[in-house]
């Protein structure tokens, strides 16, 4: 039973806060820009790697370097909104989406030719768990990051409904049009949403990271679970995107408990693929999502 | 009135989607403190001369001057912090924002303290008062437009422009509707709407322009458009569109409006009618 708790349903709600950081931009790049941005994944990347290459220049820890690093990382990710996405602004979301598909490959390639390819990590060493009422193990670092992943929830939160940004978002992602007709300045709520998506992908990636380590394909893994979670709360659903990232993280962990017999009910190697299933199966059956989102 | 300049004014102005025009050569003026109502049949192009005011049509020709000023071709959010607040005719509310927040966006443009302005609209439009917290998009059709008007009138506008307000609402809210144009107008808001009760709208209006196949038709006073037999034959037949049953003799204009209103809208739906522009595939 305590096996269940330590190895799968803790490190499952911790994963599940990573996703959903990750799923809020995604859906909210979808709301409000319209388009599945597939570079999402390498921005998660470059927080990861922002963050170690501080760790190496300076040797404190990594997690002192948050702020920083998701600054930078919103900075980057305006510049290619510059670059690449502004111009096709009213383009068909099709095209956008290939273009982000193009931009997730170059920049993968640019971090690999910086930081090389090998796994890397923000820390040497191995901390030991929390041993609570004599069976339950919890790490530092599952708190640090649960605790971390709940307060940027809650800052989103307050951000769309209590601030005039966040509210201009919400009515961006609710009709474009008559967000135009109103008044609001759009580029400026175009450019919140890329600040917002960047620094929650960032933390996503810099957690990650430090729950286990540094490696370039980190985004892209992160994809598919990540688009999972998003679809799950309902595209353009800021909240969907919480409760559907905390689920594909429960569930993908759950997945490899021995629920019968002592074998593990699916082998570990095939995690990634209930994050599919579940995206195919909510494809078929409930395009919108738990929270009625956007179908295209 | 004739030395004043007009608020508003529409030179001769061409303009479409990209595509074909859709208006030719309209003009149309709009004084100081009065209430203009365009009226004519389904397509005419009534909403798209908002638009080319707003700026989201492409103009072809002709010449769009507020105040005096030339402002043809300027983007939406630059004509909005001039003054010019629009309700459009559908997707005119955010659903998912409550009737507070979307009062709020109203007043995006504005840089001071708009709660007086949304106290005295949760006056003007009383029902909404118990829906502060409610999305827009559960609320009554009636009451939504209420939001509509709301929203539009928290920068406290220099020209109101509504494209049929009162479209599909029950006669009850139809009256506070019009009511409340008066109201805002009688303030000293000019207003130009697009409207399809066209007894009532005439009824109202200082003005009126009969547009068709996107062109001006006529125009005159409110009244005398109301006496004039052809505008009677033309709303309720759709003009040079498909034949309609000519009207009953005697039937006053406006009685049946909401009737041809019905129709129009029925005719919307066949596919026959007007086939590429369903009008949720138009504006979205
Ligand atoms: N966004 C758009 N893109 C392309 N064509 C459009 C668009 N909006 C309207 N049209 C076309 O322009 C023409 C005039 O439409 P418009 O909406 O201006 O007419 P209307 O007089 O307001 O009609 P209604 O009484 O139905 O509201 C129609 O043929 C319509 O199909
Ligand atoms: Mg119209």
């Amino acid at each position: 039973m305590m096996d269940f708790v330590n190895f799968h349903l803790i490190p499952g709600v911790v994963l599940g806060s990573i996703y959903a950081l990750g799923a809020i931009g995604v859906t909210l790049t979808f709301g409000i820009l319209r388009f599945a941005n597939f570079a999402h994944g390498e921005t998660m990347t470059l927080g990861a790697y922002l963050t170690l290459t501080l760790v190496l220049l300076t040797g404190w820890h990594a997690l002192l370097f948050l702020p920083v690093a998701l600054a930078l990382t919103a900075l980057l990710v305006l510049a290619m909104d510059r670059m690449f996405f502004r111009p096709l602004r009213h383009a068909p979301s099709i095209i956008l989406v290939i273009a982000s598909f193009g931009l997730m490959l170059m920049v993968r390639s640019l971090v690999q030719v910086i930081w090389g390819t090998e796994l890397q990590g923000f820390s040497k060493g191995i901390t030991l768990p929390w041993v609570l009422f004599d069976s339950l193990r919890v790490f530092p670092k599952h708190v640090v990051i649960l605790t971390a992943a709940i307060a940027l929830m809650v800052a989103v939160h307050v951000l769309l409904r209590h601030t005039r940004t966040g509210k201009a978002m919400r009515a961006m992602s609710d009709s474009p049009e008559l967000a135009r007709l109103t008044g609001i300045d759009t580029e400026r709520v175009v450019r919140a949403t890329w600040i917002v998506g960047a620094g929650l992908a960032a933390a996503a990636g810099i957690f990650l990271a430090y729950d286990s380590h540094v490696e370039t394909l980190m985004g892209f893994k992160m994809l598919l679970p990540v688009f999972a979670s998003a679809l799950l709360g309902g595209l353009g659903r800021p909240y969907g995107a919480m409760a559907g990232g905390l689920v594909i993280g429960v569930v993908e962990e759950l997945s490899t408990y021995a629920w019968i017999g002592s074998e593990p009910l699916l082998p570990p190697g095939y995690k990634a693929g209930v994050a599919f299933a579940i995206m195919v199966a909510i494809l078929i059956w409930r395009p919108s999502g738990l929270f009625r989102g956007r179908v295209f | 009135m004739a030395a004043e300049r007009p608020v508003l004014v529409l030179d001769r102005v061409t303009g479409g989607y990209g595509g074909a025009e859709i208006i030719h050569e309209i003009s149309i003026i709009l004084g100081r403190g009065e209430i203009v109502t365009l009226i004519g049949p389904n397509g005419a192009g009534k909403s798209s001369v908002m638009n080319a005011v707003l700026g989201t049509l492409v103009i072809g020709g002709g010449r769009i001057l507020l105040h005096g000023e030339d402002i043809t071709g300027t983007p939406p959010e630059r004509v909005v912090r001039r003054g010019v607040s629009y309700v459009p005719q559908t997707a005119n509310v955010f659903p998912n924002l409550t009737v507070n927040e979307n009062l709020e966006m109203g007043a995006y443009v504005r840089t001071d303290d708009f709660r007086p302005r949304m106290d005295e609209m949760y006056e003007l439009f009383a029902p909404l008062a118990g829906r502060r917290r409610s999305p827009a998009g559960t609320l009554s059709g009636g009451q939504r437009q209420m939001v509509a008007i709301a929203k539009a009138l928290m920068v406290e506008p220099d020209i109101l422009l509504l494209d049929e307000p009162t479209a599909g609402l029950s006669p009850r809210f139809r009256e506070e509707i019009f009511a409340v144009v008066e109201d805002v107008n009688a303030r000293g808001t000019p207003i130009l709407m697009v409207e399809q009760n066209a007894r009532q709208a005439l009824g109202i209006a200082d003005r009126g322009y009969v547009l068709v196949d996107g062109r001006n038709r006529t125009d005159g006073t409110g009244a005398g458009l109301l006496a004039d037999p052809e505008v009677g034959a033309m709303f309720l037949g759709g003009g040079t569109a498909e034949p309609a049953p000519a009207p009953s003799p005697g039937a006053p204009i406006g009685t049946p409006a909401g009737t041809a209103r019905g129709e129009a809208r029925a005719g919307r739906r066949d596919p026959d009618a007007r086939p590429p522009s369903a009008p949720g595939a138009r504006r979205r």
